[in-house]
């Protein structure tokens, strides 16, 4: 188990290489992620499709998770006024990108934007743990603020 | 809005699942003949099916109910037993004594059957529900769009001359506090439930979807009657109101679920937002966690399928089947403010959506055509999703537009007597008017410039189109609009033209805290909140609702009603009780 100083340690150290290997890292936007958005679906873009399988950057803000310490996220476009797991009345937006951590990471404010760093995928699947079903991820990722 | 963990508190605050032996329906429950509802006996620990005795009015309950006990021994794996009998009805109207006796145990509750007159007293029922509809909304919505000049309104709103009128009692089975879920519920099934709760009563079950059933007034209608049946809201179809119609979940949030009782009744109309619970899970923009393709299915029951305002048109008016589903967003539709004027919110990626006025006509033009009736139920849905985050104006100017579908029911009703208007809200907001905020007062801090009393004089909103809305809401001298309840958040005294006001965000120890985006609006100042931090916006209040109607029947609202009364007046005019069992009514 880390103690806290680890973990403060191993983030320090994953934000330096964060920011050194941003230069080279294709940066994904929230709209650049569907080509068609409809009432009975949409259709996710090229770009999307393109990148898929790739490390890849985007910048979003941290909905509040499951739990403080959860190995997923969800990024949004906008800061969530509502947590959508703790209140039967919100509901997620539909353009949501799940973020899985290589490491646990503290949650942070929603009130902030941070810059996530992770393997782009798409397809349909459904978390082990929670059921939480996503369309669009980004795995063995990592994050700082931005 | 945030009753979720009080709920969860609650039900914990029990050890295990014995708790003090319940009945349900419920002591004073009053019940439609003929409609059906889920008994159901919970006991405080394990007791032999042999040794429990229940009777109904002396008599054999099983014999009075239609139905046989199915016995739990152990109930969700706990150390308590329960009986249940499933769609049981009552057919006589009457007074009930519930007597069980297990054990050392015993336990009555009273209830009173009711019944129908044999005869309809209107052919249709349209049923408008303002979510959240409370005084200050509908004074705002009048100056707002009428005005008002030396003291006398410039003109009147269309629900201001709807005769009959009663305060309408809110209160819940474990609260005197309310949600749109069992408010609505209440109303659709004459039961009285708990918050959070839809067409159900809040039993000790640990499933959501196995709580003790009450048949809505649309199941009842469909079981009984060859009327047609049509829900439009501006909402996601699932959401409380709406889903209320035809619902029963103890949690309103099983949003994919619902839609299984929205195909088993099968409304006729079916108008709203919504679709991502309509997709099956591999359909990008999709909410559910199966395969169900509900588009697909209600297709192949003969509706047709619009998705924009000039399809809904199109369809309304070409239909042969006279079933039609409109689906105009994926999730909430936009609100009025963003829609017609601003075109913000989502309006850039949804551009036609259609209003609640063109929805409802479009619904009364379907409906109208079978000549057994219909019960349509029109939700003005924004009042309240645009009056919990403090944002004022939106709510005001949707509150304008649920005005506009009240007048289409009155012309409606104008060739079609026969037809009884209900308009109420479901619940209030602890909102009101106190004057005039005024830019041109002297002075920086916006406090200043709040006119009260002689200093409010009148708002300098206009209305040159004559369509009923202000030109514009950011005026120079505003209506000042207050909550009495908040989180943290910034009072910016103005109002929000860019997005929906988003007053709190979710900090790291998940307490909300006021939202930063508007830290530099000038003249905004940090109101420290008076609910607890876990309250994302602004809450329901506990007063009475107002309720207008007009048309055969509406002179049974006067006084106060509980919200249930509504659904027997409903039942009454309808003439929903079973059959040769129907009595003379007892009001």
């Amino acid at each position: 188990m880390l103690t806290r100083r680890n973990t403060l340690m191993g983030l320090s150290s994953l934000i330096v290489s964060a920011s050194s290997a941003n230069a080279s890292m294709p940066e994904l936007t929230f709209e650049q992620l569907y080509d068609t958005i409809g009432v009975l679906g949409m259709t996710l873009s090229g770009r999307v499709k393109q990148l898929s399988g790739q490390r890849v950057r985007m910048r979003g803000f941290m909905a509040p998770p499951l739990r403080a310490e959860a190995n997923f996220f969800v990024l949004t476009k906008v800061p969530m006024a509502l947590c959508p797991f703790c209140s039967s009345d919100a509901d997620w937006p539909s353009d949501i990108v799940v973020v899985y951590l290589s490491e646990k990471q503290t949650f942070v404010q929603s009130n902030t934007t941070i810059e996530v760093e992770g393997t782009l995928e798409h397809g349909s699947w459904t978390d082990p743990e929670t059921g939480f079903v996503s369309l669009l991820r980004l795995a063995s990722s990592r994050f700082r603020m931005s | 809005m945030k009753y979720g963990l009080l709920a969860i508190l609650a039900v914990m605050a029990v050890p295990g699942v014995a708790q003090a032996q319940a009945v349900y329906p419920i002591d004073r429950a009053t019940i439609l003949s003929g409609a059906k509802f889920d008994f159901k006996i919970e006991l405080p620990k394990i007791i032999a099916q042999k040794d429990i005795k229940v009777t109904i009015n002396g008599e054999d309950a099983e014999k009075i109910l239609g139905g046989s006990f199915s016995y739990i021994e152990k109930e969700d794996g706990g150390d308590a037993s329960s009986l249940i009998i499933r769609s049981a009805a009552i057919a006589n109207a009457g007074d009930y004594v519930v007597d069980v006796r297990a054990g050392d145990f015993s336990k009555t509750v009273k209830w009173s059957v009711f019944g129908t007159p044999a005869q309809k007293q209107a052919k249709n029922i349209i049923f408008l529900l303002g979510d959240g509809l409370s005084v200050a909304h509908r004074t705002g919505a009048r100056i707002m769009s009428k005005g008002n000049v030396e003291g006398k309104a410039s003109g009147r709103l269309a629900m201001d001359d709807l005769p009959a009128m009663a305060f309408i009692g809110t209160a819940s089975t474990d609260s005197i506090a309310a949600d749109s879920a069992n408010t609505m519920s209440a109303y659709m099934t004459g039961h009285k439930s708990a918050v959070n709760a839809l067409g159900v009563y809040a039993s000790r079950a640990k499933n959501t979807l196995e709580h003790p059933k009450q048949e809505t007034i649309a199941e009842i209608v469909r079981r009984n009657t060859k009327m047609s049946i049509g829900v439009v809201s501006g909402s996601e179809l699932q959401d409380a109101t709406p889903a209320a119609v035809v619902g029963h979940t103890r949690r309103r949030a099983d949003k994919a679920e619902l839609m299984a009782d929205f195909f088993n009744v099968k409304p006729e109309v079916l108008l709203g937002g919504g679709s991502a619970y309509f997709l099956p899970k591999t359909t990008a923009g999709s909410k559910r966690k199966d395969d169900i393709d509900y588009v697909t299915k209600f297709r192949e029951a003969g509706y047709v399928v619009a998705t924009s305002d000039e399809e809904l048109a199109k369809a309304a008016r070409e239909t042969n089947t006279g079933k039609l589903l409109g689906l105009f967003h994926p999730g909430n539709m936009d609100v009025t403010l963003d829609r017609k004027f601003l075109k913000k919110g989502t309006v850039g990626k949804f551009p036609n959506q259609p209003g609640t006025v063109e929805m409802m006509q479009a619904a009364l033009n379907v409906l109208s055509r079978n000549a057994e009736g219909f019960f349509l139920m029109v939700e003005g849905a924004s009042i309240d999703k645009m009056s919990h985050p403090l944002d004022w104006e939106r709510a005001l100017v949707d509150t304008i537009e649920f005005d506009k579908a009240v007048a289409e029911a009155q012309a409606f009703a104008k060739t079609h007597p026969d037809t009884l208007i209900i308009v109420t809200g479901d619940h209030t907001h602890g909102v009101s008017i106190i004057g005039t905020i005024d830019d041109s007062k002297p002075g920086e801090e916006m406090r200043e410039k709040v006119g009260t009393y002689a200093e409010a004089g009148f708002p300098n909103y206009a209305d040159s189109d004559g369509d009923g809305y202000p030109d514009r809401v950011d005026v120079s001298r505003r209506l000042a609009v207050f909550a009495n309840n908040f989180p943290d958040y910034y009072e910016t005294f103005r109002p929000k033209l860019d997005e929906p006001f988003v007053p709190a965000v979710q900090n790291e120890k998940k307490q909300y805290v006021a939202n930063e985006a508007y830290k530099n609006v000038p003249g905004a100042v940090l109101r420290i909140g008076n609910l607890p931090k876990d309250a994302d916006t602004g809450v329901h209040a506990v007063d009475d609702v107002i309720l207008q109607a007009q048309g055969p029947g509406s002179e049974r609202f006067r006084g106060y009603l509980e919200n249930t009364d509504v659904f027997r007046v409903m039942a009454e005019v309808l003439a929903l009780g079973s059959g040769s069992l129907v009595q003379k009514a007892q009001k």
